[in-house]
Parts: C-alpha cells; structure tokens; sequence
C-alpha cells in the first residue's frame, strides 16, 4: 500500500515537472527562412510560464539570426531545439531588442554564441536584469528555474547590418523603454518591430516615455511604405500583413496620454483614476484593464506634476 | 437523559452568562494575524469599532511599493478630530495622522510598503471613539528599504521642500486641493541613509482659520502628494512644513 502511494506520489511530481515545463514552441513561417514563435497574449503566470511574447529567427545562407529568446532558461533551450528540427545551421547571432525580460531571459541558452543589442539595451540588462529576473520568478515560479541573467556582448549600431550572407536594417528606436530597436530583414521585408508595437493586447508601460514612443511608431508607420515591409511581427499577439497594430497602438497610448492629461487638470488623484471606466472599445482587449491601472502608476505621477503649479 | 438535559443547560447558561462579564474582542474584518499586536500598539485602553463609514481606497495589487496610492474617506462620519493610517506589516508602523479643523475629514497620499499588508485608518470622532476601516494591497514589497531616487542624487537638495500646489474653485472638484512637496522622506532603514523626512504640515486658509494639520511618519512617499478638500473653496491656502532635520517651508497656494 505505502509502495503504490510513493509510485503514485512520484508519477504525480513527475507529471507536475517533468512533462509540464514544455513551452509547446512551434515556429510559425511568416515568410521563407523567417519563422516567429508566437505567445499568448495574457500576463506572466504559473501556466503559461512566461510564454507571452513573440521571438523569432531567420535562416540566412551562413547561420542563424535569433530576435529575441523569450522569459526563461527553459524557454531558451526549447526555443533553441525548435530552431534545430528547422535547420542544422549553427546559430550566428542572437539580437535583444530590449531590456524587458521575457525578451532576454533566454539568453543563457544562447551563451556560446554573440548575443548583441543595442549600447542601452546592454547597459539596462546589466543594471535591471536580475530585478527583473526576481520579479519573474514570483510570477512565473518554477518555470523560471536555474534562469540567471546572460548580458549581451556585443554592441550594434543603428544601420545596415550583415550576418551569415544576409542583410538587416537596424533601426536605433526608443519610447517603450529608453532603447528599443526594430529589425528589417531586408531580404523577406518582414519587420521584427519589439514592443514598441503590441497587437490585440494592451501595451505594457513600466519605462514608457509616450511622446517619444508616438514618434517611433510614425517612424516604424512610414518605413512599412517605404521599404515595402510585407510582414510586421509586433512584440507581443498576431503577425500581421498590414500597419493596423501600428495604428491601435498609437490610439491606446494617445488615450492614455490624453486621459492622464485630463485628469491632472480636473485635479483627480491615482485612486480615482483606477476606477474611471474604460472606453468600450477596449474593454475586450486583453490586459486591458490591468495594463490601464498599471499605466496609472507608471505614467500618472510625472504628468500630475506638470499640472501643479509651483506655489511661493 | 436527565444528564444531557443537565449539560444543555448548562451550556445556554454560559452562552447566556458570557456577554455579561465580557464584550467579546470585535472581529478584524481584513482577519489580520498582526491584529492583536495593532489594537495595543494604536488602540490600547480606547474605545473602538469597525466602522465601513471609513474608507480606504487603494489598489488591490500595488504596481510601485515605493509609492502606493491611498485615499482615505472618512467624510460619512460626523464630527471627526483625528484619523491615524498605519499599515500591520511594515517595519514603521505609523505612516501618518490628520487631524481635519476646516477641512473634510478625506486625504489622499502615497505610501512605501514593505510587504503585502492592511492599510488601515482609524477616524476618532468628537465622543472619543475611533472608527476603523482598512484594505488589503497586496504588492511585491521592499518600499521602505529601497534608496530613494533622491539620495542617489544631488538634485533634491537644491528643490527641497520646493512645493508645488493647485486649488479648484469651481466644477465638480470645488473645494479640492492637491499639493506637492519635494522631500526624498528616506526610512532611515537603508544602510548608510539616514531617516530625513517630512514631520509636519499645517494648512490655513488666509485669516488664519486651521484647515488641516498632518504629522508624517516615514512611510509617506518621497515628493509627497496630498489631496484634501475645504469647505469654502476660495482665497489662497496658507501651508507651512517642518522636517526632522529642521528645515522648514511657508509657501501660499493663490486659487
């Protein structure tokens, strides 16, 4: 009887671990030898383990460029397996777009090979990534084991950029965080775009600086015209064929922009700005809600105190 | 038989007896384990109730414990003097008092939190009662041993108690008044900082007449902001603030 209850006991760990710690990652072809591993569009949790962002790679004549390894070792290592069932190239670079975790975290997986971002990207990892890591941790759990920071080695410059036989466009963005680069792959005309453009999920804010992150979008809207761009793969929820994540983007950061603005001059305070209603038409947008209140105090604080006038 | 009717008596005896020699303790709505401990730090030999005419506003989930929104609304209650806010699970208890002469007994500010906690207020009212509401925010913790942005760098120093302030006169906000203070208010608990904060506001209006007294505990937020309400709602607001250090500041707020 005590036999049968340790093999039950065992058998339950067992699948509770062992099997339960699979990301499920399948790369979806968005185009020939471009592929993205796309998340869910939900928050970190014990579930989805952190698997709510999308990470890509593109087979070049030489080697493999990766954009972005996801929020975990394990996501790393599975998101590198995946590449492996696609092509045998070796890796040839790995490149962050910026400084958020579930967009670095993976690096470790890729520890034997350049891993490069952007001079503040590199900087931000270095000073944030193990904050950033502890904070997973707590929401993601056990998915997150033996997950340390990896800090990118090697500097890129916005620009043309040449890898295993293949060209990219570089282009040195910021506005979702102080560093935020969006690639070209000149070849495809897809257009890895980071979290400077979400889709079906609202927009996450914790170093948003609005005003600069609208510039990057009208920056990312006329590129897509002018280079051609036939695929646009945001940070986080769908590929798409067209600019329309582009432009919702910029309508909820203008909402909140405009909402934050408003209130500081009616004179509410933070506790009144979590219960304003949302607008209908983002009230079955995912995160909607929470991604709202969170915007409250990422962004309200600075534009409050704009609207106080300095007494004497 | 006659035995177990002889133990049921009994029994109804003692529950009947038991409200006669002794008020049961009144029951923490939030379910506290730090309850006990709270009741004598803040409320030992007082009378006291749970009272859901005090309001504590704040988020369930904090996103920044260095700066925690909480509103607390105790204007349902007549005749309030004195409302103390304190949370059970931070390493500085109090945070702050107002005792609300003019104004509305209703003060919005920002605290640090340690760990998930209650945040309670208790609004004494004229006959010498205290009456307490409180929520739970649950956050990721360390507000009160992280540095201040302000210790890391110089620019305080040349903005310190610099104030910052608007009335609204009219419209539905008529009456409020939110007011900025420019103070890093360090806990004292983080190595090498020592505890430098904000001890007392005091608010006027302009013939003198007491609006809103405040004393300030370090858990109050660096660049403290304050939202309050008067009843009369024009004329400029006189307020003036000590620190722990000695500094002071009288600034006017013009409508």
């Amino acid at each position: 009887m005590k036999k049968l209850l340790c093999t039950l006991l065992a058998w339950a760990a067992l699948a509770a671990h062992g099997a339960e710690f699979d990301y499920r990652l399948t790369p979806k072809a968005v185009a020939p030898d471009v592929y993205v591993f796309v998340g869910k569009t939900e928050d970190f949790d014990t579930v989805n383990g952190g698997n709510i962002v999308n990470t890509g790679f593109i087979v070049a004549p030489e080697g493999v460029v990766v954009i972005d390894t996801g929020p975990s070792r394990r996501y790393g290592q599975q998101m590198r397996e995946a590449i492996r069932q696609v092509t045998d190239k070796p890796v040839a670079l790995v490149i962050n777009t910026h400084h958020h975790p579930d967009h670095f975290l993976g690096n470790q997986a890729f520890a034997d090979v350049p891993i490069a971002a952007l001079a503040d990207v590199q900087k931000g990892i270095a000073s944030d990534g193990n904050a950033f890591a502890e904070n997973l941790f707590r929401m993601s759990g056990d998915w997150m084991k033996g997950t340390e920071v990896v800090v990118p080695t090697r500097v890129l410059q916005a620009g043309p950029l040449t890898v295993a036989g293949r060209t990219f466009r570089l282009i040195a963005l910021g506005g979702h965080t102080a560093a935020d680069l969006a690639v070209l792959d000149e070849s495809s005309h897809v257009l890895f775009a980071g979290d400077l453009v979400f889709n079906d999920r609202a927009p996450t804010t914790p170093h948003a600086q609005i005003p600069r992150w609208l510039g990057a979008l009208d920056n990312l809207e006329r590129l897509m015209g002018e280079a051609g761009v036939k695929v646009l793969v945001p940070g986080h929820g769908a590929v798409t064929q067209d600019a329309a994540p582009i432009a919702r983007t910029r309508g909820w950061l203008r909402w909140l922009s405009e909402t934050f603005t408003q209130s500081a001059a009616q004179g509410l305070d933070m506790t009144e700005l979590f219960s304003l209603p949302l607008p209908e038409r983002y009230r079955s947008l995912p995160l909607a809600g929470s991604e709202y209140r969170r915007s409250v105090v990422h962004l309200f604080p600075g534009i409050e105190a704009e609207a106080l006038g300095h007494a004497h | 038989m006659r035995f177990a009717r002889w133990i049921a008596g009994i029994a109804a005896g003692l529950v009947l007896a038991v409200p006669a020699w002794a008020a049961p303790p009144a029951k923490d709505p939030l379910a506290s384990p730090r309850w006990g401990d709270m009741e004598k730090i803040f409320l030992a030999g007082e009378r006291y109730e749970f009272d859901e005419r005090v309001k504590v506003l704040a988020p369930a989930q904090s996103e920044n414990p260095m700066q925690v929104p909480i509103t607390v609304d105790a204007t349902a209650l007549p005749d309030v003097r004195e409302v103390m806010v304190f949370a059970d699970f931070n390493p500085i208890l109090e945070i702050l008092r107002f005792y609300p002469e003019s104004a509305s007994p209703y003060l919005g500010f920002r605290i640090k939190l340690q760990q998930s906690s209650p945040v309670r207020a208790a609004a004494r009212t004229g006959d010498g009662v205290w009456h307490l509401g409180g929520v739970i925010v649950n956050t990721v913790g360390g507000g009160c041993t992280a540095p201040s942005a302000g210790s890391a760098s110089t620019e305080w120093q040349k903005r310190l108690n610099e104030v910052s302030a608007r009335s609204w006169s009219e419209g539905p906000m008529s009456g409020r008044l939110r007011l900025r203070v420019i103070h890093p208010m360090d806990t004292g608990l983080v190595a090498g900082i020592p505890a430098f904060h904000l001890e007392s506001l005091v608010l006027k209006d302009e013939a003198g007449t007491p609006l809103m007294r405040l004393t300030l505990s370090q858990p109050v937020s660096e660049n403290p902001v304050f939202t309050l309400h008067r009843a009369r709602s024009a004329g400029n607001v006189e307020v003036s603030g000590r620190d722990n250090n000695g500094n002071t500041f009288d600034v006017r707020v013009a409508p």
